[in-house]
């Protein structure tokens, strides 16, 4: 009690013109801007692998492995988030138990469930079951058991065998695009649908939620593929990497263009609203939106990627500048992510007047658990690299066709 | 045959869809077999049956004198955090400036009431209005709440199951009055509830009781022998934000165009 009232008391002095007097205490913070920005990166490296898979995107090959399992890790960091957010984490089990069907909130536990159980893991399983067959084999003791579990103890790597792995594949593949459209289309429904805050209630919000994720989710296997790909001695394969910053591009223009567009609608048709959201964009979020999502994760990354595609510029510059747009890309991104829930709560209903946020550092909503979370999912990553070898076969291909010095 | 294998197929089917949508629908069913069902209060003196009602209450802006004496009843009777950041009653104070400028303040809810303003000349016209929960007919709080442990009770009345909320605060972000908050010690979402526990004894909530100018008056909404009924015929009546589709069970009288 103490504590809140001695965070709130000096947010007092920072009110411009009137809000409510409950709307003092902001009550979404920096986790749950986390939570789209993690469901973001998931559902975008997902969908980036399903164009290898669906749409047969040759080059993008070398980073399908990498886009799956970068999905993985990062799915199963974001409901901490949410969790840690809540008043209550340990009543959360009631959303499943009695869910509200009325609630958007509410289907998250069953969007989730599906799209980990039906989606994701049942692609990995059959994508990495004959690599896993293998090393079973070729391991011994614990760790022969251990990828014996993981194979759920089949051992079949004949070639209709494989060719049905493959089959299967292709199969959840075309199940798993609509599914990455629901778990973050999803996640823009429960902002979008929030007819009390005009900041939030567009219909827009899930289609623009969901090609900002796509942006994302393209442009983190960017670079961890850059990352990757040095650490493992190989080659980056320029091709791929090409391909990938033209998705990247393509994708972020028809993002742009949404974002432009819900812009223009919302000054065209002027509401009653459109006076303190104005106030909103030009005193709180103009550093963060006008400078870091339109101007530094959007504009910049957009110019030099079309002036990569223009002139003739040599790889190594290239992958520099390819590697410096998908950085900026991720601070654009989440700063849309920011300005979508940090913003929606710094105007009043009352629409008279503007609040603050003021982040904390320790404690559950403080800025170190967030920081903690965002590493999480590297480190997932890591241990499902180290356990899943995705480049195993590929390497042992080319060790068989480099003749030894 | 083929007939009686189709009819038997279909069968399964409706029992199918039957037991998989029950899974999601328990707490309607239970509702409505609650109508019928004896209510068992804890304390005995209590005869009260919700389905009997339908509560609601009228606010008169020009009776209001501002002096926040239901703001502080509120706080009392219901125990509310005493820091001025959380309020289930609160009154707002309008300027209309010569200008046309709105200005609108209310320090700590008034539960001190109001200072009085130094320059006063350029002011157009003046008023209080007090803000609670609308308890809505068509609440989106209730709408968003994950586990439903906000509803509209038989009586109209919107109330929060403390021991079912998960303090997600997506009913708070829902509301657009800015009528709830989260209850610092129990993590909660709070707000009004017509002083419930005082309406099941037959009292009035206690900002009614505690008006001086019977500025609030609260009551049955479609009885004819109801305090409310009256209030109806009697006023110009208007709702908070009616574009938003709420549909209010506080009502207004002799409400300003710059109400917000």
């Amino acid at each position: 009690m103490e504590e809140i009232v001695q965070h709130l008391t000096p947010l007092l002095k920072e009110v411009t013109g009137y809000i409510y007097p409950n709307e003092i205490e902001l009550h979404w913070g920096l986790l749950v801007v986390l939570y789209p920005y993690l469901t973001g990166l998931v559902a975008g490296a997902f969908i980036l692998a399903s164009l290898v898979k669906v749409f047969n995107v040759k080059e993008l090959q070398p980073t399908y492995r990498l886009a799956l399992l970068t999905a993985l890790a990062f799915l199963v960091i974001a409901p901490l988030p949410l969790l840690a957010h809540l008043g209550h984490p340990e009543k959360s089990y009631e959303i499943f138990l009695t869910p509200n069907v009325n609630s958007a909130m509410a289907m998250f536990g069953f969007v989730y469930a599906w799209y980990l159980m039906a989606v994701l893991l049942l692609e990995l399983w059959f994508d990495f079951r004959k690599d896993m067959v293998i090393m079973a084999s070729e391991s011994q003791g614990l760790k022969k058991w251990f990828y014996k579990t993981l194979t759920l103890f089949s051992s079949d790597i004949s070639d209709e065998a494989v060719a049905f792995d493959h089959k299967a594949v292709k199969i959840i593949t075309i199940i798993g695009i609509p599914s990455a459209f629901l778990l973050h289309g999803y996640v823009g429904f429960i902002f979008g649908s929030i007819k009390a805050n005009p900041w939030w209630s567009s219909v827009l919000m899930p289609i623009v939620f969901l090609f900002s994720a796509i942006v994302s989710g393209i442009a983190l296997v960017l670079m961890l593929y850059m990352i990757i790909t040095p650490l493992r001695k190989k080659i980056i394969d320029m091709v791929c990497l090409d391909k990938l910053a033209s998705y990247l591009f393509y994708v972020m223009i028809i993002d742009f263009t949404l974002e432009i567009l819900d812009f223009i609608h919302r000054v065209y048709e002027s509401e009653e609203s459109i006076k303190i959201l104005a106030s909103l964009v030009q005193n709180r979020l103009f550093s963060s939106l006008v400078i870091m999502q339109v101007l530094m994760g959007m504009i910049i990354p957009l110019l030099i990627i079309a002036g990569v595609k223009t002139f003739k510029v040599p790889a190594e510059l290239r992958k520099l500048l390819y590697f410096i747009s998908a950085m900026l890309v991720q601070v654009g991104i989440f700063s849309t992510r920011w300005n979508v829930v940090i913003g929606g709560q710094l105007f009043s209903k009352s629409f008279m007047g503007l609040t603050t946020y003021k982040m904390t550092f320790f404690g559950l909503e403080g800025l170190f658990v967030s920081i903690a979370l965002l590493i999480m999912p590297f480190i997932n990553l890591w241990v499902l690299i180290k356990i899943l070898k995705p480049w195993r076969a590929e390497d042992a291909e080319l060790a068989a066709s480099t003749p030894s010095l | 045959m083929k007939n009686l294998i189709k009819a038997k197929r279909r069968d399964v089917l409706k029992t199918m869809v039957g037991v998989a949508s029950s899974l999601f629908i328990p707490k309607a069913l239970v509702a409505e077999k609650a109508e019928t069902k004896n209510f068992d209060w804890a304390d005995d003196s209590i005869n009260y049956n919700p389905y009997e009602h339908k509560w609601g209450m009228g606010i008169d802006i020009n009776k209001c004198i501002g002096c926040g004496r239901c703001s502080d009843a509120c706080k009392i009777e219901n125990d509310v955090p005493k820091a001025p950041f959380f309020f289930r009653t609160w009154v707002e104070r309008y300027h209309i400036l010569e200008n046309g400028e709105t200005i609108i303040d209310c320090p700590n809810g008034a539960v001190d009431g109001f200072k009085k303003k130094t320059e006063e000349e350029d002011i157009l016209r003046s008023f209080f209005v007090p803000k609670l929960c609308n308890h809505c007919d068509n609440p989106p709080c209730v709408q968003v709440c994950p586990v439903g442990a906000t509803f509209q009770s038989a009586d109209g009345v919107v109330l929060v199951d403390s021991d079912y909320c998960l303090g997600c605060r997506y009913c708070i972000q829902a509301c657009p009055y800015g009528a709830r908050f989260l209850h610092p010690v129990t993590k909660t979402a709070e707000k009004c509830t017509f002083c419930y526990h005082r309406i099941v004894r037959g009292e009035v909530p206690a900002c009614v009781e505690a008006c001086p100018t019977e500025a609030r008056i609260f009551g049955e909404i479609d009885e004819k022998a109801s305090p409310l009924h009256r209030f109806k015929r009697m006023n110009t009546i208007g709702v908070l934000k009616p574009a938003l589709n709420t549909e209010p069970k506080v009502i207004y009288a002799n409400l300003d165009m710059e109400v917000k």
